[in-house]
């Protein structure tokens, strides 16, 4: 990104007319335009060293997630399985040791990866259609609207979440969708911040203005212009935000607000820890889920800064 | 006097947002399934007549409707902190007699954590922005994102697997030693001992973050067209650090420091948990598993206005560092 190119911002760039092939139609040119900038955004990506670094590890635990579904459930019931040796170190046999049932933890940790990332990545799409919807409306709506919803925006932003959450999690039960409504209620305020600040200065564009005046209705301007251009910075946000609701998660589960018949990494460390680990010294039961949470965290971070710098191009490099 | 109307400005918007939270509180604590006397004998496993509910009902005020005969009498008893009475965690002792007790040992241990992680964070930031690439950036970058991405509570267990478990030189947990052994200095000295790694692990959790803030900040000044005019007058590299590269990045890092409060505040809920400390946030974990409302409300209510005191004193600081908002 040391480059001139670099410093270029994709969504300001001017486009143009890619090559087509056969009838030109306005659908071919759009995909085509398409085509170029996610080539174009790759080629920019692919020299951040530390957004490739976080990649791989994202697709290493998206294999692990994934091979979880098929992996043999029965290794994780204390009532079926033949038990191994309980609370065993680390072995060839169990690279990660045993629990207090005498399960495999690597077993443990593989199931848990696939609740964590499934609850990270729907809290964040909630987190984030609220917070683009809040924020799209009252940067495009303004007026008393857009006043009441940022003075409600700037409340959940200085809301102690934690507390709220204990109280919601409380109040509604201990379930995995109380805990996804519970991260994606909490976290979209920064969101909406940030979206409204990007609408306030794309509405000002003159092809909106042009876009108006040809009798282009609301929904048309918001989706045809608007939303293609904050895009790219929802997008880059997106990524940070499964970091944090991946943190969020393990701090609920660690609360014990999970549901404890389901495996997360978070809840692997709330029973290890309950079960009194650290004074037995089965640090192995602690640490491989807390290290699973750090990877994936860093992971998504890492490539969510490639992002950003991509997206908001200033000089800095992170 | 425009300094005067900033503040007031931020007072109003203060008293706003903390109507919101009381109004927030209310509602919540209100749309729970069932009604909450049956609920609370149930739990508590007593006995009670239809005609001995109805009384505990009444006396409560829960046979008024809810807007706007109960909400005033919130509104009223929260205002002078008359919270009710814990149900479980402590049956029958007065709510705000135990956050008294409480209270304090969560803030001595929040604020010094807290303000050590800013400063030492904000330092090593400027440092790092400014030698960018060099040695000791690239070392703390890489920490600073290891610690960021680590939940406060694994830190704090990987803290006590080392220092408590295989070193045994701290206590395990607590605020000091039971049965309480020491007196004047020596029980001072105790208590340091106790606090010193839930300390520690606050500090490092929230220092990474603050270091990534001021770093990219300063980065961003850095790239300012005043900055190359001050070195082209031939300013000296300290002033310019100095007296405009910094002073400008500070802007808004403290913005989002103030925003960072809610999240600290989480933080220490789990680090308490974690250390058994016994604190606000140990407190709301144990009304959480003893279900015990009265107490949990009164945990975010709490909560809640510290980070708005919190966010006062960071835009106090913001008026400081910048005179401008002094005058909008």
């Amino acid at each position: 990104m040391k480059t001139e190119e670099g410093r270029t911002t994709a969504v300001d760039e001017p486009v143009l007319p890619p090559p087509v092939r056969g009838k030109i139609s306005p659908r071919k040119l759009r995909r085509a335009r398409q085509r170029k900038a996610i080539a174009r955004f790759w080629a920019q990506f692919r020299t951040s060293k530390m957004g490739m670094a976080g990649l791989i590890i994202l697709i290493f635990f998206s294999v692990m997630a994934i091979s979880s579904i098929f992996a043999d459930k029965g290794r994780l019931d204390p009532t079926i399985t033949t038990n191994g040796p309980i609370l065993a170190p680390p072995s060839l046999q169990y690279p990660l040791g045993t629990d207090d049932y005498g399960i495999s933890v690597l077993s443990l940790v593989v199931e848990g990866s696939r609740i964590s990332l499934f609850i990270g990545l729907v809290a964040t799409v909630i987190s984030m259609l609220l917070g683009s919807g809040i924020g799209i409306w009252s940067g495009y709506k303004a007026g008393i609207q857009d006043t009441s919803l940022m003075f409600v925006t700037d409340a959940f932003l200085v809301l102690p979440w934690l507390a709220l959450a204990i109280v919601l999690a409380a109040i509604f039960g201990q379930n995995v969708w109380v805990i996804i409504a519970i991260i994606g209620f909490t976290s979209w305020a920064g969101t909406a911040r940030l979206v409204r600040a990007q609408v306030l200065s794309v509405k000002e564009r003159t092809y909106i203005e042009r876009s108006r005046a040809l009798g282009a209705s609301d929904w048309h301007v918001v989706s045809r212009h608007v939303l293609p251009n904050v895009m790219p910075v929802i997008f880059a946000n997106t990524i940070l935000t499964i970091a944090i609701a991946i943190l969020s998660e393990s701090a609920l589960s660690f609360l014990g607000l999970g549901n404890p018949l389901q495996v997360t990494w978070g809840t692997i460390i709330e029973k290890a820890f309950r079960a009194g680990a650290l004074t037995l010294g089965a640090w192995w039961w602690l640490l491989a889920p807390s290290a699973c949470i750090v990877l994936v965290v860093l992971a998504f971070t890492m490539v969510g800064f490639a992002f950003d710098d991509i997206v908001n191009p200033r000089i800095r490099e992170r | 006097m425009g300094s005067q109307r900033f503040l007031v400005n931020r007072l109003i918007r203060l008293v706003f947002t903390l109507w919101f939270v009381l109004t927030l509180s209310f509602f919540l604590f209100r749309v729970m399934p069932g009604d909450p006397v049956t609920k609370f004998l149930r739990q508590a496993g007593a006995k009670y007549t239809p005609e001995q509910i109805e009384a505990l009902k009444h006396q409560f005020g829960l046979d008024q409707p809810i807007f706007p005969e109960q909400y005033v009498k919130y509104m009223k008893d929260t205002a002078t902190l008359n919270l009710g009475y814990s149900t479980f965690v402590y049956p029958g002792e007065s709510v705000s007699s135990i956050f008294w007790e409480r209270m304090g040992k969560s803030v001595i241990l929040i604020t010094t954590s807290t303000v050590a992680s800013i400063i030492i964070g904000v330092l090593m930031g400027i440092y790092g922005g400014w030698r960018r690439g060099g040695k000791v950036d690239t070392a703390s970058m890489g920490s600073s994102l290891v610690l960021y991405a680590m939940p406060e509570f694994v830190l704090g267990i990987i803290f006590l697997l080392i220092f408590t478990q295989w070193l045994g030189w701290f206590p395990a947990s607590g605020y000091e030693s039971i049965p309480q052994v020491h007196t004047g200095f020596n029980r001072l000295v105790d208590i340091m001992g106790h606090m010193f790694l839930p300390w520690l692990t606050l500090t490092l959790a929230y220092m990474g973050e603050f270091y990534l803030l001021m770093r990219s900040s300063l980065l961003d000044v850095l790239g300012e067209d005043y900055i190359t005019l001050a070195r082209a007058k031939g300013v000296r590299e300290k002033y310019v650090l100095r007296r405009h590269a910094v002073r400008n990045a500070l802007l808004p890092t403290v913005t989002l420091i103030a925003l960072s409060f809610g999240f600290i505040l989480g933080g220490v809920i789990t680090v308490e948990l974690v250390f058994s400390y016994p604190g606000v946030g140990l407190l709301s974990y144990q009304a959480l598993q003893a279900q015990d409302f009265p107490v949990l409300q009164a945990t975010f209510l709490f909560s809640a206005i510290g980070v708005l005191l919190a966010n006062l004193i960071a835009d106090l600081c913001y008026g400081y560092l910048d005179p401008r908002v002094r005058t909008t």
